[in-house]
């Protein structure tokens, strides 16, 4: 049975268009882009000194000192200072699960409106001091007498100069991810050819989709910059194929720059509210958020990939809402790399992963591609952790309400071997 | 805000050097702040015999808390306005009562003083009327000319049925709402139907407004204006242009649409986006524009192409979409240019579509009149702005100083003007296009 309380609607997006690492905002933090994305948002909205039931955002790398990164940029932006906020954080399913938590308090009538959203710069990342030196600092604060505190500055050493840099890897098994993606990669035999035409269709997809003026209400430049930089519209199968190997076996791999997202900076925010508080503010709702499902898998004894969790959220979702795979307008499949979108999409037609893996009878079935991705995602736009399920959401729905009705599927991998999923309606 | 010379001449010694060697020195020109009086001063007002005007003149002034007086009070008197209601003057011979008040009243004015001519149409009545007052334009023009301090003068035509619609463009006129704008002439049309506003600070309360190009520079100051007047404006520009829009749209409360206005799909986005947030619109203000200069002999057809898509085609477009959907008491505002008037080198692209402009305003204007709504354009002169800043030092002094006023026009000053043509109060101006240049040489 799906939820049945009342709906929550999406009713518009913001965000500032997504740098690569170390490009326009390098010297952009954390908060100095959420709360760009938020006052982009209030302006298309008509907001400013409203007080939103809530704002709920997240950073996947974030600086000790934005323990309240959320409300820091709500203090800053024109919204009203009287509006709550808290942070949540999971991996890359932060932005849709920031979205689902506020749309969640809006069906049970905690609040009428609020924003959702995240943010994450790898330029600006927290660099920390590393342990032992930590160690050490903690036991002089807590020492009592000069003597004490003498014989522990003597026992400072250089190595306890080389700080802590955020690594792209997962603690238990020490593998980049992209390293983990390139090991199921290989287990689903993907091909390089079929990576990379996915990846060119991203680009060629978002394009068209700039040209056409879709993004004109979705997005606010920033810092100069109109468009995601990562963005190649003539890029082509043959430009792709000369790339490098950068994950797996360097000479028998088959994921390359063009085919996994870069690093990259950016925020983006969702603004939902009741249909009751649309419709007196007469803000048109784009989509309604129907469901959503996290899945779980365990990774770290090697028994499914890192990024396959959408492969069980996604049947689970299916199942609590009745409905099909074939049965959705738009696919939104965030394109951590080409390879882990293909996986997905192998595992779900092959009946041994489906019958073992799902307890199902045959396959879960194919999803057209023609209805995949249509206005871009993560490979072409770049993809700044936390930022792009608020990306995804205001996306899709975007395209809901321009087809006027129908179905979307979203989904979201994240580290740590999670899945977050949803479905919107229009 | 003031320029480098205007500034260095408003010092002690600057004004003295000035005087000495006979530098103009550019007046600190009175602008309007809420809460500001109509009027810094008393106000003289004077009439031919057999004139109609002067009650209703007397009455609106009143009513905006001027003191008006209608003899003068001699001695030291200053006065902020000098308002003269020649509508009596009916033959050429009756011309002299013009001198008969202004000259004795001249020199009692207040810094920023503004002259006033009323009188009727000059194609209204027999030959002689007719003539005579058309003379009134000669007068006013060179009386502008010599104001000293800031001061203007302007003539306001005001038709038979339109006495009791003057409030606004009194109020404007008398105010420093209208610090640069001089040696202009405006027709009052007939029976319009004015709707007075509670607050005269906030005429525009509850209105809806869409102004193009409002990122920056004048129509950042015409949403600035239009939002301190109480409309809520929806700030429109490219979305390139994003960032800067979305500052504005944050500081007046207002929003953001980014859309190209020369985009096929945007006069239905515009008016989609109007009337499903807002239900319609009260004022639409065709700000955005370009120049693409090129002399005539090295122009070529992109520069041609963009400079009338979007600073004259685009309008007409949007028009077609705004006009159904315009509420009660509907306002269309343009922006033409002095070089739409005058012309000017390398602009004949740029200088048809401002010329064009004007002619679309008094194309559609008997139709906006139908639907109780209006249409008009204000054509800046020299105005400071981010674009004129990079002139060379040449042309930006000679379009700066060539003007009665001695001195560049701010944003605010064109602002000022089309808030005044946005008022619902302004329902007896249409097709008028008002030039906001402190009386430039240039077209005059």
């Amino acid at each position: 049975m799906p939820p049945t309380a009342r709906r929550a609607a999406i009713l518009g997006g913001n965000r500032i268009p997504f740098a690569r690492q170390n490009g326009p905002y390098a010297n952009a933090s954390n908060q100095d882009m959420l709360t760009a994305a938020l006052d982009g948002l209030v302006a298309r909205f008509a907001l400013q000194g409203e007080r939103a039931g809530e704002v709920v955002a997240g950073a996947v790398l974030k600086h000790a000192r934005d323990f309240n990164l959320t409300r820091e940029a709500v203090l800053g932006s024109q919204l009203d200072p009287g509006t709550p906020a808290y942070d949540l954080q999971q991996a890359c399913g932060t932005g849709l699960e920031t979205t689902i938590a506020v749309a969640n308090k809006i069906a049970l009538g905690q609040v009428e409106w609020g924003i959702s959203g995240g943010v994450d710069t790898t330029s600006d990342a927290p660099i920390a001091i590393n342990d032992d030196l930590r160690r050490v600092l903690l036991e002089f604060n807590a020492a009592k007498t000069p003597q004490q505190r003498a014989r522990i500055v003597g026992k400072l050493r250089p190595k306890h100069l080389i700080p802590e840099i955020p690594r792209n890897a997962e603690p238990r098994t020490g593998l980049s991810m992209g390293g983990h993606a390139a090991v199921t990669a290989e287990q689903w035999e993907i091909s390089r050819e079929a990576q990379d035409r996915l990846a060119m269709e991203s680009h060629h997809n978002l394009a068209a989709a700039y040209d056409r003026g879709f993004f004109d209400d979705l997005l606010t430049p920033y810092l100069g910059l109109d468009r995601d930089q990562n963005l190649r519209p003539d890029t082509d199968v043959d430009k792709l194929a000369k790339l490098p190997v950068v994950f797996g076996d360097k000479e028998s791999g088959t994921m390359t720059p063009g085919n996994s997202t870069p690093l990259s900076d950016g925020a983006a925010t969702v603004l939902l509210g009741s249909e009751e508080w649309a419709n007196a503010r007469s803000l048109p709702v784009l989509a309604y958020l129907v469901d959503a499902e996290v899945a779980a898998v365990d990774y770290v004894h090697g028994e499914e990939g890192l990024l396959m969790a959408p492969a069980y959220a996604i049947p689970r979702l299916l199942e609590r809402n009745g409905l099909s795979l074939d049965e959705f307008d738009f696919y939104e499949f965030h394109e951590a790399f080409a390879s882990t979108v293909l996986a997905t999409f192998a595992a779900w037609e092959d009946p041994g992963f489906c019958k073992e893996r799902l307890g199902l009878d045959g396959p879960l079935g194919s999803v057209p591609r023609d209805r995949l991705n249509v206005a871009g995602s993560s490979l072409a736009t770049g993809h700044p952790f936390a930022a792009t399920g608020g990306r995804i959401v205001a996306t899709v729905a975007k395209l809901l309400a321009e087809k006027g009705s129908g179905r979307a599927l979203i989904s979201i991998c994240a580290a740590g071997g999670q899945g977050v999923v949803a479905i919107l309606e229009r | 805000m003031a320029d480098r010379y205007q500034t260095l001449m408003n010092t002690g010694v600057g004004r003295q050097v000035a005087g000495t060697v006979g530098l103009p020195v550019p007046e600190r020109l009175r602008r309007h702040t809420p809460g500001d009086p109509v009027a810094h001063g008393p106000v003289l007002l004077g009439e031919a015999p057999g004139g109609h005007l002067a009650k209703h003149v007397q009455q609106a002034l009143e009513a905006a808390g001027v003191e008006v007086h209608t003899t003068p009070a001699g001695g030291d008197a200053r006065y902020a306005a000098l308002i003269f209601d020649a509508s009596g003057v009916a033959d050429s011979t009756q011309l002299r009562q013009l001198q008969q008040f202004f000259t004795p009243a001249i020199r009692s004015l207040l810094p920023s003083a503004r002259l006033l001519v009323l009188g009727t149409p000059p194609d209204h009545g027999d030959a002689r009327r007719r003539t005579a007052q058309r003379a009134l334009e000669g007068f006013t023009r060179s009386a502008g000319k010599e104001m000293r301090r800031g001061a203007t003068a302007n003539l306001i035509y005001v038709a038979d049925g339109a006495e009791s619609g003057m409030d606004s463009t009194l109020r404007f006129f008398v105010s420093g709402r209208s610090a640069y704008v001089s040696g202009q002439v405006v027709t009052l049309r007939p029976d319009a139907d004015a709707a007075l506003p509670d607050d005269w600070d906030r005429p525009l309360a509850g209105k809806v407004a869409v102004v193009t190009g409002a990122a920056q520079g004048i129509g950042a100051a015409i949403a600035r204006t239009l939002a301190r007047d109480g409309a809520h404006v929806v700030c429109l520009d490219i979305p390139a242009q994003g960032e800067p829009l979305q500052r504005v749209a944050n500081g007046i409360g207002g929003e953001t649409l980014q859309l190209d206005i020369t985009a096929d799909d945007a006069p239905a986005r515009i008016a989609e986006h109007l009337t499903s947030r807002h239900g319609g619109v009260d004022v639409v203000v065709h700000n955005a524009g370009v120049t693409r200069d090129k002399t005539l002999a090295g122009m070529d057809e992109q520069r041609w192409d963009m400079a009338i898509d979007i600073n004259l085609s685009a309008e007409e477009r949007i028009n077609d979409a705004v006009i159904p959907i315009l509420n009660e008491h509907g306002r269309i505002v343009c922006v033409s240019s002095l070089s739409g008037i005058a012309g000017n080198r390398g602009q004949t692209n740029y200088a048809a579509s401002k010329s064009g402009v004007i002619g679309m305003v008094q194309a559609l204007a008997p139709e906006l009149a139908q639907r109780n709504a209006t249409i008009n354009a204000a054509a800046p002169g020299f105005i400071e702005t981010a674009m004129t800043a990079k002139m060379p030092f040449g042309v930006r002094e000679a379009g700066r100083r060539m003007n009665s006023l001695n001195q560049g026009g701010q944003p605010v000053d064109v602002a000022e003007t089309i808030a005044w043509m946005a008022s619902p109060a302004s329902a007896a101006v249409n097709g008028q296009v008002v030039r906001v240049c402190g009386q430039s040489l240039l077209g005059a």
